[in-house]
């Protein structure tokens, strides 16, 4: 689309297309593809010369229809590169295809439109700017339009905004007052109002326009807007002013085209192409020169048999002609078959990816994707992984865990002897309380039966965590509840009360409903004392029935305990302990808390809570010294400790990445509790690391000098790296990103084996791994699941998409997507190992391939008078590479394996290869090109030697130009087939067709072309009549063909055999003995006893506190709401109970949750740490698995250490049983 | 390769996972086959180089190849070959009819046939642009080609505003000289041994590629009599053997030799067959003194070229060749060598013990 005019401001009047129609804004038809079936091929072939290796070979082209310059015929040219245009512009075609395809799905969706005070059915795309139009639930919107009223109360909307920017939670829109009276269709056909508004652009938060209407002025916000991509929700429906349309959309602003990710590989390539391309000058310029020396001596004196062709009339000028016939004819050293077989092996790779099952999740139904596939063998060379916290480590998903009441734990499964039962089924609670979730799960029967005794402490404990929440509640239908919350952290407690007999039912602006053992109690909601990140705790004051007023308070222990009565202190103690040992586990905590009011006090406090809530100015800190006031003298009641899960497998995964070198690196928005926490539960962290540098500097001054002091001495850096951990904070991170600070935060961080940044923003998550990704010239990998990471996916060399959990945003920036963290471990040790492996072995065999072939001309040169006479007849140049040649190579290049996929995940050290790049670099570049030089030599100099004095057994010499070619081109064939036979690792039946259907094409190919049959009817095309025959018969010719093998490939056997005899690659010992029965491990530890504190786990922004004392989200009846529940199926708070469920029903394969810390503490194979002593006491001998049956890793059957003596001296034997039936191995651990 | 970002689809939301488990069975597992080929594991074979594979390989070779090359090298000396550097006395144009009393002559007593070659230097016959001029189809009888013949034969495509047949430089620098063999006896006579001239070209070049235009014509100066002979020429093509017509024109065996281009600039084309006596009791050449007469035509000393003559015998691998049964002899010594030099290696240095711990 070509802009003509750049708009200014925008002036859009309501219902008035002739008036839009003169600024002729785009309409709202979508156009994504690029060709249409007229413009296609010209387009296609404009954009595919625009391509330096397509344009070269159409030059050579060019120079090769010059008579006096071609030393080969067209097609030698003309062939492949029809070939390698006609696959691309079929790829393109395809691609394009399915994009107008999606373009007119889209396009055609029916929309309402408000045209002459009736709505009309319209298609999308006819659409304008200005129209009405009508949204009802769970639709998309059409275009960017301004609200103008809607169904709802306070003319609110809800919108889901995933697909814009992957936030799952539900924004409210709301109309101007002035507009959101007109309600029905008859009044907002006769609206006129005019906006104007800023010309397009991509700011999705972001909006700002006036609505001119009846002389007078009203400003418009982002609040007022509906963004295409959006979909609305909880609506019934609304009506909207299209401002933007089609590509003037936010969205369609927002989706520009992508950076093109090009791998180091590519680089590298480009490099040596340049390089390669280099040489062909050189060796042009050589043999010109020998041209012009020769043409002096020999040529000119040659006259009187072979005149100089007309133009030329001196031995430069030939000379010069001669320089580009070399061109021509040595061009085959970067042959155009390069770039497409990459292309083919990759795709080839990610087609492997998709199928992969190990890396289908069943749960989400969602298979592995290689959403690029050009960055494949970059997998196998990742040294940085950048993860996102949360749905991407964690689930995102919250269970209510454990609890301490009053001094007592509960959660915590015991049997009589104290160890931990194996298999207890969670309580049901649907027996007695109808009003249950049936996808909660708790263990613990004491509870329940403290609640049924009716302990008075632990229903006050459940009656705050009924009461005390900002959670709003659905009931569908009588006795089915939705609880929608803010933070799953408040729906996992507000759930637990449900369960245990404390159900919250409805609330309106003034009451909270609940069923408190069955018997519905309404109180009075006084005030809400609202969350923030400050003050980490929130209150509400409540009237009970009786009309005793009471403060609840739940928060933060630190901030809480120090607001509690002087008479806790005992309580207090305990209920540290307990924390503690939550917090070790990896629990978010919360302490809960009560006051009681009198009458007096409540009425003192709420006339200063008025006045600071109308207070204009400072409302905020006014509200909080209020808040302060009364939230003091608590009783404390307990504590809670909730499980953020982690997904799973995390822990194994990351140990396994970080024993493969890849150091990993969590940038999250949480805090920095929440984010140590996860670190330590996914044993980022561990209680044996030397230190933890924190670094929370507000300032230049203090993080420089906090970065300085927590700097390892320089010298040690090397020694003792792995033992540190840093963890980071946004606002220092800052800091520490200026350009004068960079260089020491990199070193200092790089050093460490974790490093974590908490509270970063998109942007500076970007920035971190834009700061590795320069200095480190390391490989990044970036994985995330939301909107918030989509910055640092696309910066990083690969960006990976969680999909499956919050929006696509991520999944649509990321080069690679599946929903597991864990299959990253199969993602780059399996598959990017592969990759790259192949892709290396792949480039070495074709510049080999490339230059034995290609050199022979140069040898020939001398002897034929530096005239540019080929070797080789020029059907088998056109051939060489794309046909007799290429499908080996490519089955190598695609199926290729050195060690099983199991190896590659026991043995991570063998992913470093890929990092240091040792498999495919300059070096071994020059080592194809000297082998690749060596065998032309041998090819070209064997039969000269013996053909030039050899004879057929009829007499005639063998010695002419024919019989040289076939022979000389049958050794090649041979040489380099035994050579790919050497190189092919895995020799699968394809690799057995394609290298024998190879030979056995080219001898077929040749007898045919040779053959009597093709000469009589093109008698000038193919001289070669009669030669395979004469030639191939001849023992002579046979003998010379042996010896030229054995002399091309003896010395590259030995000096392989010696490499892997004298200095074996772990690869090859791992190949060596496919089937190892014992190996050495660390011994692996407990780990995660620490004495970390979770903070507040709430949300990290303010509850709808407001929204719902002011009542301006609540429904007149309930009954209103509950039909308008039982209207609309999906919601978000069904997302998450899916999610539950789904996790519920996933769960089977890993131990019950009561365990699950302590097991996953207890299990990694791969952990540094010794101190397994404590574990002596438990019992354990059952397998337990902890990957589910599709993960290949490992299962690991634990044995109790009987002797304490043995395991503190840290040699555990770990024996490895090979199942041939199962692809899973046991680790036993004697 | 330029992907928009912007993927219409993408916002329906229709992506995998979103739709998440909303009914069993209503949702098609996207499960991926369970295919060996889809899972990557086709049953393979994988070759590993060990010291059991590696080491017997080049005894192996080292084994073959040295008998095969002493057999070659004893072949080779078993063939007779006797050269005569004709061109040193050979001065100029006019010394037509030199002949020339051989000082050294050939002792052979072979009873196989004795072939005679006539051989050039630094005659660069494979120069591109030599190689390519030809017309293969006037040589294959094309009447078409035959009046009107391709472009590649520039500059001996026409002569006279006729065509050339044959055309091309190739064909024009046909090879002229005329070689004759006698056998002195020791009484003095002369006897003249008889050469024959057909039998020295590729089967299909004579019976296929090589064709005279006019099939059933007999009479070919009438087939080309509008046609012009090469410029170097002294006879028309349909007079290169008047006395044979199976052998003149283009079919004409000296012709399809000399158009069979060398590969080398050092070459030599096979000029005649001495063929065994019949009664196979008398060697081919019985020893004694033998005469050669060159009758002198093709010029070589203006790009300092030489000449000879060659006759030699033939055995079941061809004619005289040491270098192959010398490589192989050598090639087989090395790798015998490096078989024992690898072995010796593998025993003091060598990881045998590969079961040993694998580091980690």
């Amino acid at each position: 689309l070509f802009v003509f005019f750049t708009e200014e401001e925008r002036r859009v009047r309501a219902n008035d297309r002739e008036y839009n129609e003169k600024f002729q804004y785009a309409s709202n038809c979508i156009m994504t593809s690029k060709y249409n079936i007229i413009t296609f091929l010209p387009v296609n072939l404009f954009e595919q010369f625009q391509e330096v290796a397509n344009t070269y070979f159409l030059f050579l082209l060019i120079l090769q229809l010059i008579p006096q310059i071609s030393s080969l015929s067209w097609f030698t040219t003309i062939v492949p590169l029809v070939l390698v245009l006609s696959i691309t512009a079929v790829k393109d075609a395809t691609d394009d295809y399915f994009r107008h395809k999606s373009d007119n799905q889209v396009n055609n969706r029916q929309s309402q439109v408000l045209i002459g005070g009736i709505l009309q059915k319209e298609k999308w795309m006819n659409v304008r700017v200005g129209d009405i139009i009508k949204l009802e639930n769970n639709q998309f919107v059409a275009a960017d339009l301004l609200l103008l009223s809607s169904s709802e109360p306070h003319s609110l909307c809800y919108i889901e905004t995933a697909e814009l920017d992957g936030e799952t939670n539900m924004k409210v829109r709301q109309s101007l007052s002035v507009t959101s009276e007109l309600g029905d269709p008859n009044n907002l056909a006769q609206f006129d109002g005019e906006v104007v508004c800023e010309p397009p652009n991509n700011k999705l938060d972001r909006f700002c326009g006036t609505l001119y209407w009846k002389d007078c002025k009203y400003p418009l916000s982002n609040q007022n807007m509906l963004l295409r991509g959006c979909v609305l929700r909880n609506t019934e429906s609304c009506y909207g002013l299209v401002i933007f349309a089609g590509p003037d959309t936010k969205l369609m602003q927002n989706s520009g085209r992508t950076k093109f990710k090009r791998t180091s590989i590519d680089r590298l390539m480009n490099t040596l192409v340049l390089w390669i391309f280099g040489f062909l000058v050189c060796m042009g310029v050589i043999l010109a020169i020998g041209n012009a020396v020769w043409e002096k001596e020999v040529g000119a004196l040659f006259q009187s048999f072979l005149p100089w062709d007309p133009p030329v009339d001196n031995f430069l000028f030939s000379a010069f002609l001669s320089f580009w016939s070399y061109v021509i004819i040595l061009n085959t050293v970067v042959p155009i078959s390069l770039y497409v077989s990459v292309e083919v092996i990759r795709l080839g790779h990610s087609y492997f990816i998709n199928w992969d099952r190990r890396m289908f999740c069943s749960r989400s139904n969602t298979a592995a994707e290689a959403r690029t596939t050009t960055l494949n063998e970059e997998l196998g060379q990742v040294e940085y992984i950048f993860s996102d916290k949360t749905g991407t480590l964690t689930q995102n998903i919250m269970t209510f865990n454990k609890c301490s009441i009053n001094g007592r734990a509960y959660g915590e499964v015991m049997d009589i002897l104290g160890a931990q039962q194996k298999r207890v089924q969670p309580l049901d609670f649907t027996a007695w309380n109808p009003l249950a979730d049936r996808d909660f799960c708790f263990y613990d029967q004491s509870l329940l039966e403290a609640v049924m005794v009716g302990e008075p402490a632990v229903h006050e404990f459940l009656r705050v965590l009924s009461l005390c929440h900002t959670v709003m509640s659905e009931e569908k239908r009588e006795g089915v509840l939705v609880y929608k919350a803010q933070s799953p952290d408040e729906g996992a407690l507000v759930t637990a009360a449900r369960n245990f007999g404390f159900v919250f039912r409805s609330r309106t602006p003034g009451t909270v409903t609940t069923h408190e053992l069955g018997k519905a109690v309404t109180y009075t909601l006084l005030a809400i004392l609202d969350f923030n990140n400050i003050r980490k705790r929130m209150s509400v004051i409540v009237r009970n029935p009786e009309g005793r007023i009471r403060l609840y308070c739940k928060g933060a222990d630190t901030v809480l305990f120090e607001r509690l009565h002087s008479c806790n202190h005992e309580l207090m103690n305990i209920t540290s302990d307990h924390l503690n040992e939550y917090a070790g586990d990896g629990l978010r905590t919360l302490a809960l808390a009560y006051r009681d009011l009198s009458e007096e006090q409540w009425e003192a406090w709420a006339e200063r809570f008025r006045g600071a809530d109308k207070a204009t100015d400072c409302r905020d800190d006014r509200l909080a010294a209020v808040y302060e006031e009364i939230e003091q003298d608590m009783m404390l009641l307990g504590a809670t400790a909730v499980e953020d899960k982690l997904q799973d497998g995390v822990p194994e995964t990351i140990a396994i990445l970080s024993l493969a070198n890849i150091k990993i690196w969590v940038l999250t928005g949480d805090k920095q509790e929440t984010a140590v926490n996860i670190g330590y539960s996914c044993k980022m962290l561990t209680d044996d690391m030397t230190e933890i540098f924190i670094v929370n500097g507000h300032t230049v001054q203090s993080v420089r000098e906090e970065l300085r002091y927590n700097a390892p001495p320089s010298s040690l850096l090397e020694s003792i790296s792995g033992e540190f951990a840093l963890i980071i904070s946004g606002h220092s991170l800052a800091h520490a990103l200026e350009a004068d600070m960079e260089r020491e935060f990199l070193e200092t961080a790089c050093a460490c084996r974790a490093v974590i940044c908490c509270r970063v923003t998109p942007l500076q998550k970007a920035l971190v791994v834009e700061l590795v990704k320069r200095h480190k010239k390391a490989v990044t990998l970036a994985i995330g699941d939301g909107a918030n990471d989509v910055s640092m996916i696309k910066t990083a060399h690969i960006g990976v998409g969680i999909s499956g959990q919050e929006g696509i945003q991520a999944v649509l920036a990321s080069d690679y997507s599946f929903s597991q963290f864990r299959f990253l471990q199969r993602l780059l040790l399996v598959h990017g190992r592969w990759s790259y492996l192949r892709m290396c072995r792949f480039l070495c065999y074709f510049f080999y391939k490339n230059f034995a072939f290609t050199m022979v001309h140069f040898w020939f040169g001398f002897f034929c008078g530096f005239s540019a006479q080929t070797v080789y007849d020029q059907y088998f140049i056109t051939l060489y590479n794309i046909v007799y040649t290429s499908l080996p190579v490519l089955a190598m290049g695609i199926f290729d394996q050195d060690v099983p996929e199991q190896r590659s995940l026991e043995y991570p050290k063998l992913y470093e290869p890929g990092q240091l790049n040792l498999l495919f670099n300059k070096r071994e570049f020059f080592i194809c090109i000297a082998q690749g030089i060596y065998t032309s030599v041998v090819l070209f100099f064997i039969p000269y030697g013996v053909l030039s004095h050899a004879t057929q057994s009829n007499g005639v010499p063998l010695a002419d130009y024919q019989t040289f070619a076939v022979t000389t081109a049958t050794a090649l064939v041979i040489v380099v087939s035994v050579q790919i036979a050497l190189d092919t690792g895995y020799w699968t039946a394809i690799n057995h067709f394609f290298i024998w259907g190879s030979l056995g094409t080219y001898f077929t190919i040749l007898f045919a072309m040779h053959s009597s049959i093709l000469f009589n009817i093109f008698p000038k095309q193919f001289h070669f009549l009669g030669s395979a025959h004469n030639t191939l018969g001849q023992p002579v010719v046979w003998l010379t063909i042996a010896l030229a093998t054995v002399i091309s490939i003896a010395p590259v056997l030995a000096f392989r055999f010696l490499k892997l005899d004298l200095k074996p690659q772990l690869s090859d010992t791992v190949r060596n003995t496919q089937l190892v029965l014992q190996k050495k491990r660390k011994p692996g530890g407990r780990v995660g006893r620490g004495s970390r504190r979770s903070g507040y786990a709430f949300a990290h922004q303010e509850g709808f506190g407001e929204l719902i004392t002011s009542g301006k989200n609540m429904r007149l009846s309930s009954m209103a709401l509950a039909t308008f529940a039982s209207r609309h199926s999906s919601s978000w708070i069904d997302t998450l109970r899916r999610k539950k469920h789904a996790n519920s029903t996933g769960a089977q394969n890993t131990p019950p949750t009561g365990e699950d810390s302590a097991a996953s503490s207890q299990t990694p194979p791969l952990s540094t740490s010794s101190s397994a002593a404590g574990k002596a006491g438990q019992a354990c001998n059952e397998p337990v698995l902890t990957h589910s049956p599709d993960d290949i890793a490992l299962s690991v059957i634990r044995c109790p250490e009987r002797e304490v003596g043995e395991c503190s001296t840290g040699t555990v034997q770990v024996n490895i049983h090979l199942k041939t039936s199962s692809s899973t191995n046991c680790i036993l651990w004697g | 390769m330029m992907a928009s970002s912007y993927n219409a689809k993408d916002e329906d939301g229709h992506h995998p996972g979103s739709v998440g488990s909303g009914g069993p069975g209503a949702v098609k597992s996207k499960k991926p086959d369970n295919t060996a080929f889809k899972q990557q594991r086709l049953p393979a074979w994988q070759p590993i180089l060990t010291a059991g594979t590696v080491l017997p390989a080049f005894f192996m070779i080292g084994l073959i190849f040295i008998p095969i090359g002493i057999g070659l090298l004893v072949t080779s000396n078993n063939i007779k070959e006797f050269e005569v550097r004709a061109v040193a006395i050979a001065t100029s144009y006019s010394c037509e009819c030199a002949s020339l009393n051989n000082r050294n002559s050939p002792r052979t007593k072979d009873f196989s046939n004795v072939f005679m070659y006539y051989g050039l230097s630094n005659f660069y016959q494979n120069h591109r642009r030599y190689v390519k001029s030809r017309d293969d189809s006037q040589l294959n009888g094309d009447k078409s080609s035959l009046l009107n013949p391709s472009k590649e034969c520039e500059p001996y495509r026409t002569s006279d505003k006729k065509s050339i047949a044959p055309c091309g430089a190739i064909a024009n620098s046909l090879f002229n000289d005329t070689l004759e063999l006698f056998y002195i006896h020791p009484n003095g006579s002369r006897i003249a041994i008889h050469l024959v001239k057909t039998g020295i070209a590729w089967w299909t070049d004579k019976h296929v590629k090589f064709r005279n235009p006019g099939e059933n014509n007999n009479n070919l100066s009438i087939v080309f009599q509008d046609t012009s002979k090469p410029v170097n020429w002294r006879k028309p093509v349909y007079e290169l053997d008047p006395s044979d017509p199976d052998n003149n024109g283009f079919i004409n065996e000296d012709f399809i030799v000399w158009m069979r281009t060398a590969a080398l600039p050092t070459f030599r084309k096979l000029y005649r067959i001495i063929q065994k006596k019949k009664d196979n009791m008398t060697p081919t050449l019985p020893p004694g003194n033998y005469s050669l007469e060159v009758i002198y035509n093709y010029p070589v000393r203006s790009f300092d070229g030489r000449k000879r003559m060659i006759l030699s015998t033939i055995s079941w691998m061809g004619g005289k060749n040491p270098f192959l049964g010398i490589a192989y002899i050598t090639v087989g010594s090395v790798c015998f060598f490096l078989g024992v030099v690898l072995l010796i290696i593998h025993h003091k240095y060598g990881n045998r013990n590969n079961n040993a711990d694998i580091p980690n």
